[in-house]
């Protein structure tokens, strides 16, 4: 399976843990101050800028910065 | 009093800052439109991040707490969080890059060369500026109901406190049309001088300013509960969890949980976004953005959910949700410059929406209907003076509906705005990712979305939240129904020519 493959599939499951059916109607604290399922999603909202990331460190599309550079191909306004 | 210095004190260091990146105004048009793409990581994370945040990130989602409970964190930031920089990395980046490539300014432009039709063009405009003058009238509304709430008089067991202006309206607030006035005139000042350039800097500004003052709100809330664990166990114990109440009016059905998923794909359509990744120096200027917006959200989403819920303890339930935010900073801290210094967080949460919005309406009517349509060949100055002539008549034309709505529930539309943008985004995916996508497909996606939202929109009664199916978000069945026309119109239609995909792909 190449990279884009597995960036995939860690995407999907991220989608999964979102829906974090087991803290569902969990009321206990975390710290004493903070409900579980507000602390499950802010540790997900964490997770989710270290997956960004890594994918980024992994598959950074290099070659768009080149691209992104003719003169005469401009036509907009 | 106090408060009201402190909040003109706000707007005159907005304005200084915005008209000191007049100096920095190079005097074209690209510069006016997109900053010459010169925009640096940090500036284009904070003009990204407070453009995608409006009102709704301070006053909303302390609001939807107070009215849903913590099930309102992972319904809207969280998952904005994953969803959001994907559209930056897939969509973004991207965009950016065929927009420094071509020269291209607005979205249409991009979708009538790759969709290899000008017509295009006149089908979409409508539709998106549509989408996008409710979150305007949100903006001017929001600013003017916030001002009058604080400086209106408030009665308190010791008495009535007098209003700020007593001589001026009954109970001393600062009216509407003069808030309304302030606002669009010190946002239009900053656009109309430098252009997208001044709104990054005006955006980095205020997007510190409502991400600090959020968090001052938290601190000082706690504070005078008693502290954080205080203020948590004098919440309801309903709002402290997802589950759905038995009467229905607190937590989230997982099936909305689920559906709401779709909504932050909104992001990839709107075009005030589009227009600030186009102002990206490099590729590279991207990576900040999209990782540390995750945690942007978190930072103001995590201390106003709690807000919210902590005031389920101190209100009855029945109080208008944008209020809450105000009413507990007003009711606990009391001070007139920490409430003028929250009020001051609120506006900049509106207003740094607010400029991108009004500018990318002026850059559309000036790019993709004036000079695509014009055979006559314009100097740089004369596009400048156009765009900003048309940016002066969108201000205009926005204060004076958003004077005559003031009364009217406009909020109701901001989830079927975002709803619109996010069931449109089939058409960027197909076009940027879909060499088989064609012109077909692309009319018969938007035909496609704007029918279905129009069902879903008045089956809602016009405006509010509404489900189907049991809980299902509208946008995520107009989502599959776009994207089922994108595809089904490409197949049946010839491919797009070589040399538009070798322009593009």
């Amino acid at each position: 399976m190449n990279k884009k493959g597995i960036i995939f599939i860690v995407f999907l499951i991220l989608l999964v843990l979102h829906q974090d059916f087991w803290n569902w109607d969990n009321a206990n604290l975390v710290f004493g101050f903070m409900p579980v399922g507000l602390f499950y999603h802010a540790c997900y909202s964490l997770i989710a800028a270290l997956f960004w990331g890594i994918v980024m460190k992994v598959a950074w599309p290099t070659e768009l910065e080149e691209w992104a550079e003719a003169d005469d191909s401009r036509e907009g306004g | 009093m106090s408060t009201v210095i402190v909040i003109a004190i706000y707007l005159g260091l907005l304005l200084a800052l915005a008209l000191f990146s007049k100096t920095l105004f190079r005097g074209t048009s690209k510069d006016y439109f997109v900053a010459s793409h010169s925009i640096g990581p940090f500036m284009l994370l904070m003009s990204v991040f407070g453009t995608t945040m409006t009102a709704f990130a301070l006053v909303g989602s302390t609001g939807k707490a107070f009215e849903r409970g913590i099930g309102t964190y992972g319904l809207m930031a969280s998952s904005s969080g994953l969803i959001h920089a994907a559209c930056f990395l897939l969509i973004g980046i991207k965009i950016w890059a065929i927009g420094k490539r071509y020269g291209y300014v607005t979205q249409i432009q991009y979708f009538r060369a790759r969709f290899e039709t000008k017509a295009f063009g006149y089908l979409l405009f409508p539709i998106l500026v549509l989408l996008v003058i409710p979150y305007l009238l949100i903006g001017i509304i929001g600013a003017g109901k916030t001002i009058a709430g604080v400086t209106g008089a408030k009665i308190t067991p010791k008495g009535t406190i007098p209003g700020v202006f007593p001589e001026w309206t009954d109970n001393g607030a600062i009216p509407p049309w003069f808030t309304g006035l302030v606002i669009s005139a010190v946002v239009l000042t900053y656009i109309f001088a430098g252009g997208s350039r001044a709104a990054a800097w005006a955006n980095t500004f205020q997007t510190l300013v409502f991400m600090v003052m959020g968090i001052l709100a938290f601190y000082l809330i706690s504070d005078r509960l008693g502290g954080l664990g205080a203020a948590i166990e004098q919440a309801k114990e309903s709002h402290k969890v997802r589950t759905l109440s038995s009467g229905g009016e607190v937590g989230t059905s997982q099936l909305t949980f689920l559906s709401y998923m779709f909504i932050p794909l909104s992001v990839g359509m709107f075009p005030h976004l589009f227009q600030h990744w186009l102002t990206a120096k490099s590729a590279k200027s991207f990576k900040l953005t999209v990782v540390a917006h995750p945690i942007c959200i978190a930072i103001v989403w995590v201390p106003c959910v709690l807000i919210g819920v902590w005031a389920t303890g101190i209100f009855p339930s029945g109080i208008p949700s944008g209020a809450i935010l105000a009413k507990t900073v007003g009711v606990l801290v009391k001070d007139p410059i920490i409430v003028g210094l929250v009020t001051a967080g609120i506006l900049a949460a509106i207003m740094s929406s607010l400029d991108s919005q009004f500018l990318c309406l002026g850059t559309m009517f000036t790019n993709d209907i004036v000079l695509h349509n014009s055979k006559k060949e314009y100097t740089d100055k004369q596009i400048l003076s156009m765009a900003r002539g048309f940016i002066i008549a969108i201000v205009i034309v926005t204060y004076i509906a958003a004077l005559l709505l003031y009364e009217r529930s406009v909020f109701d539309l901001a989830i079927w705005c975002f709803s619109g943008f996010a069931a449109l985004t089939p058409l960027i995916l197909a076009a940027l990712y879909w060499k088989r996508a064609t012109k077909v497909g692309a009319y018969s996606c938007v035909i496609a979305v704007f029918i279905s939202w129009i069902t879903f929109f008045t089956m809602s009664g016009f405006g509010g939240e509404y489900f189907v199916f049991g809980g299902i978000v509208p946008a995520a069945i107009m989502w599959f129904i776009g994207a089922g026309a994108m595809i089904i119109g490409s197949l049946m239609s010839r491919p797009p020519s070589e040399k538009t995909l070798a322009k593009f792909f």
